[in-house]
């Protein structure tokens, strides 16, 4: 009877509990045939788990899930694709050292012939206008590549409902439309979509109608058209978002640090050469390296911080000394400080207190170790002002780092970097699984660090960010980097293309190198 | 080298490798599935004390590999009990299994200690076993046989069927694997099982192919060698196959240089009795030399899988 209505899919009083929270609570909600519903939440509210309950991999402790009008008891995933649900996970579960092709095979429950299966791999590409290989093995990738493999695996299951998960955290902009085409093809041919994300303006885009969770219960539903970023925003976090306060204008003049000509070969099967990269950073500038993951990102950020040290020490140099022959900890003494992208046994070890992952990087700089020994009351000093200044939620200074929730271990080390105020400071996603409050302190932190006269680069996937807190841009792709451009010059479009691949041309406010990137991109 | 000696030669080093091969392939399919069983040398030992006891009370060598194949399956369910279920360490618990195994043969062979058995022999007729050429086809235990249908039958399992695809998958990434759908934990116990079986049938080897006796602590440390066998091939069966004869070959070498003297004399016979050994520690070095940083193993191997629920 609800059929009638055309609902593809009916919670009803979803509750799930964790050992000490509750994730999901009395959630209730519905999505029509063909509906683009977003669900939308900041880190934590509950949307992941709640999707893995749609898909089987998590049982519900409470409440009903309804598939067409009926009460469902989805016990597997295997069993919700059987209903007709396919899921794109927003960590890809994608198998590196296999090819694409075995990877779509391994996402199929019905038994068919490799030949079978890639002429209607290859028949789904051309019906979305999707381009893939589907012999290269998954590891030589890059991430839109990764997501359509995904999307393919989804697609090979005539889903009834589709659920996507943070999809384009990691894409360029054109991925992104993209991947928004196909979407609108699926919803115009009666497939639902659930689309899962915190970036508003997305949202208000493409979807129909939007949930609004927080804290693991609904919030709101609201017609994302008829609201603005700022209104869904403040029903997301509950009060209004602080802006950030950029200064706007700042006289550059001493070069703080600068990379000259560097150059590294790639190490193992998915490493990434950089190649004659240079650029300069002032004192009180905020640089920005945006690009797609895998483009050079991590190579670039340890041989910044240090961890890949150099054999010419005149490709880095800082307040004018040359360090590119130092290690990681002589050149936090000469005051580069850095937080790399992972943070479990990169940035801290996570069996550690928090006061000792405190005293691995600020020992030298905080004067916390004489003759050797440590000094406990100074550790113990230093480790509370982060966790009061950057508001980290523990239950002290010794509590394990793997107990804090990756939003919280990311506000610790960053706290820990910037109150060491570093005269260089190189980061890497410095608000990675952040919820959004918290992600503009830290951004205000960085502004104010910069203020004091410290140079920073900041390597980020989230063009946002980037634009948002940076005085000038770059762009890493395929280990090169473009010029350095002072934010506002180039157009989203242009910085596409760039992290999409046409490299070097960019000249500001031109539309021939759109069409030539398109070309090529195709 | 005469011809009759180069067959020889070759007939002694098939024999020596047979056990090598046929742990190493069981070893090779429980770390494609992503786990890190160090207990192959108990298994094998297992399997050896059991194989030896079933033959030398009913005669039959078919039935002794049978059981020596089941005791090394059962034995390893020990394992991938602790290591699976309860999520033991994979290394401390493959290293105890390796103690259970050479205290429980210790103990079970003593009643066997001394007593003789037959030899598995060829089930070719003699015409083609003692032909001076042909018998370098036909002169070898069905368990040789058994060895080489099974390098194509893994190889096949891996690379053919989509059973094989869900078990390479399962070790190259358990929580993707996990996500969509395939039970973790039921392949690799699985895998640990077969991995105890084909061990088992290796450590049978010892007393049905090449001494026809039980001693304590037979295997000689043969399995830590299969263990090294797996790194050497990169996690691919063919591969498996020639490192297996080269260390047989290794082996065979001990043998025909105590009996030609001469030259051969200069070197002690201890010395040549730990080349496999040397071998073993050569090689693995020179793997880890060239591949530095890339590697061809699973990437989820020795890492317990625990489902989030």
């Amino acid at each position: 009877m609800n059929n009638e209505q055309g609902l593809r899919l009916e919670l009803d009083g979803i509750v799930k509990a964790f050992p000490g929270v509750l994730a999901n609570d009395d959630i209730s909600f519905s999505i029509k045939k063909g509906e683009i519903h977003a669900l939308l939440g900041e880190n934590g509210a509950g949307k992941s788990t709640l999707v893995k309950m749609i898909y089987g991999i998590m049982k519900p402790d409470e409440g009903t899930i309804a598939w067409n009008g009926k009460p469902m008891n989805i016990v597997n995933p295997k069993a919700a694709r059987a209903l007709g649900i396919g899921m794109v996970f927003q960590h890809f579960s994608l198998f590196e050292a296999m090819t694409v092709l075995e990877n779509i095979a391994l996402g199929m429950d019905e038994k068919m012939s490799k030949k079978a299966l890639e002429e209607k791999v290859v028949n789904i590409m051309q019906k979305y206008g999707l381009s893939l290989n589907p012999k290269r093995i998954v590891s030589t990738l890059g991430v839109g590549e990764r997501q359509r493999i995904e999307i393919v695996r989804a697609l090979l299951l005539n889903p009834k409902l589709l659920i996507m998960d943070e999809p384009t955290s990691v894409l360029t902009p054109q991925e992104v439309a993209q991947l928004f085409n196909v979407l609108r093809q699926l919803s115009s041919d009666g497939c639902s979509i659930l689309y899962i994300s915190h970036k508003l303006d997305e949202i208000k885009e493409l979807c129909d109608s939007a949930t609004i969770l927080r804290g693991g219960k609904v919030v709101a539903t609201c017609d994302p058209k008829k609201e603005t970023a700022k209104t869904m925003a403040a029903m997301m976090i509950g009060t209004s978002l602080q802006a950030i306060n950029k200064v706007k204008s700042k006289e550059l003049l001493e070069i703080g640090f600068s990379v000259n000509n560097l150059s590294l070969k790639g190490g193992g099967d998915f490493g990434v050469s950089l190649k004659d990269i240079s650029f300069d950073v002032y004192r009180g500038e905020i640089l920005g390296i945006a690009g797609v993951a895998g483009n050079g990102q991590n190579e670039l950020q340890l041989v910044l911080s240090g961890e890949i040290v150099l054999k010419d020490k005149a490709k880095i140099s800082m307040n004018n000394i040359e360090i590119g022959n130092m290690s990681a900890k002589e050149r936090r003494k000469h005051g580069l400080c850095a937080v790399p992208e992972e943070r479990h046994g990169h940035a801290a070890v996570p069996e550690f207190s928090l006061n000792d992952n405190a005293i691995l990087t600020a020992r030298n700089r905080q004067n916390m170790v004489r003759a050797g020994m440590i000094n406990a009351n100074i550790a113990k000093q230093f480790t509370t002002k982060i966790i009061d200044e950057f508001n980290v939620m523990t239950t002290g200074h010794g509590a394990s780092a793997s107990s804090l929730s990756g939003g919280n271990l990311q506000k610790f080390i960053m706290g820990r970097e910037i109150l060491q105020v570093p005269d260089v400071l190189v980061v890497s996603q410095p608000t990675w699984g952040v919820d959004a409050g918290a992600a503009s302190a830290i951004h205000q932190a960085l502004i104010d660090l910069a203020k004091g006269g410290a140079a920073i680069v900041i390597i980020s996937q989230d063009l946002d960010e980037l634009l948002e807190l940076c005085d000038s841009l770059a762009i890493i792709n395929e280990g090169t980097l473009s010029q350095k451009q002072k934010v506002g010059v180039m157009s989203i479009e242009e910085i596409g293309l760039l992290m999409g691949g046409v490299h070097g041309e960019a000249k500001p406010s031109s539309s021939e190198v759109g069409h030539e990137g398109i070309a090529n991109a195709n | 080298m005469s011809i009759d000696l180069t067959i020889a030669i070759i007939i002694t080093m098939v024999g020596a490798s047979t056990p090598l091969l046929l742990a190493a392939l069981g070893e090779l399919v429980v770390e494609k599935s992503g786990v890190l069983n160090l207990g192959v040398e108990g298994m094998m030992l297992t399997g050896a004390v059991v194989g030896f006891a079933v033959t030398y009370t009913t005669g039959n060598p078919w039935l002794g590999i049978l059981a020596a194949g089941f005791a090394g399956a059962c034995v390893s369910m020990i394992f991938a009990f602790l290591t699976l279920s309860l999520f033991a360490n994979q290394v401390a618990t493959g290293l105890a299994l390796t103690i259970f195994g050479a205290g429980f043969s210790a103990l079970f062979g003593q009643a066997f200690t001394g007593k003789p058995i037959k030899l598995f022999k060829s089930i070719f007729p003699d015409y083609l076993t003692d032909h001076p050429i042909l018998r370098v086809f036909f002169d070898h235990s069905p368990l040789v046989y058994f060895s080489l249908f099974m390098v194509f039958a893994v190889s096949y399992f891996l690379y053919k069927t989509r059973a094989g695809l869900v078990l390479r998958a399962v070790g190259e990434n358990d929580h993707s694997a996990h996500s969509i759908g395939y039970s973790v934990i039921k392949v690799r116990y699985g895998a640990v099982g077969f991995g105890g079986m084909m061990a088992g049938i290796g450590g049978a080897c010892f007393p049905l192919l090449l001494t026809p006796q039980w001693v304590e602590g037979l295997t000689g440390g043969r399995g830590w060698i299969a263990l090294a066998l797996v790194v050497f091939s990169a996690w691919k069966p063919t591969r498996l196959l020639a490192g297996a004869y080269l260390f047989g070959l290794i082996a065979t070498m001990e043998v025909y240089a105590k009996a030609a003297g001469g030259g051969f004399r200069i070197i002690p016979s201890e010395l040549w009795a730990s080349l496999p050994y040397l071998a073993t520690i050569l090689v693995l070095v020179l793997i880890s030399l060239r591949h530095k940083m890339s590697s061809s193993a699973p990437a989820c191997l020795g890492k317990p899988f625990i489902p989030s629920n």
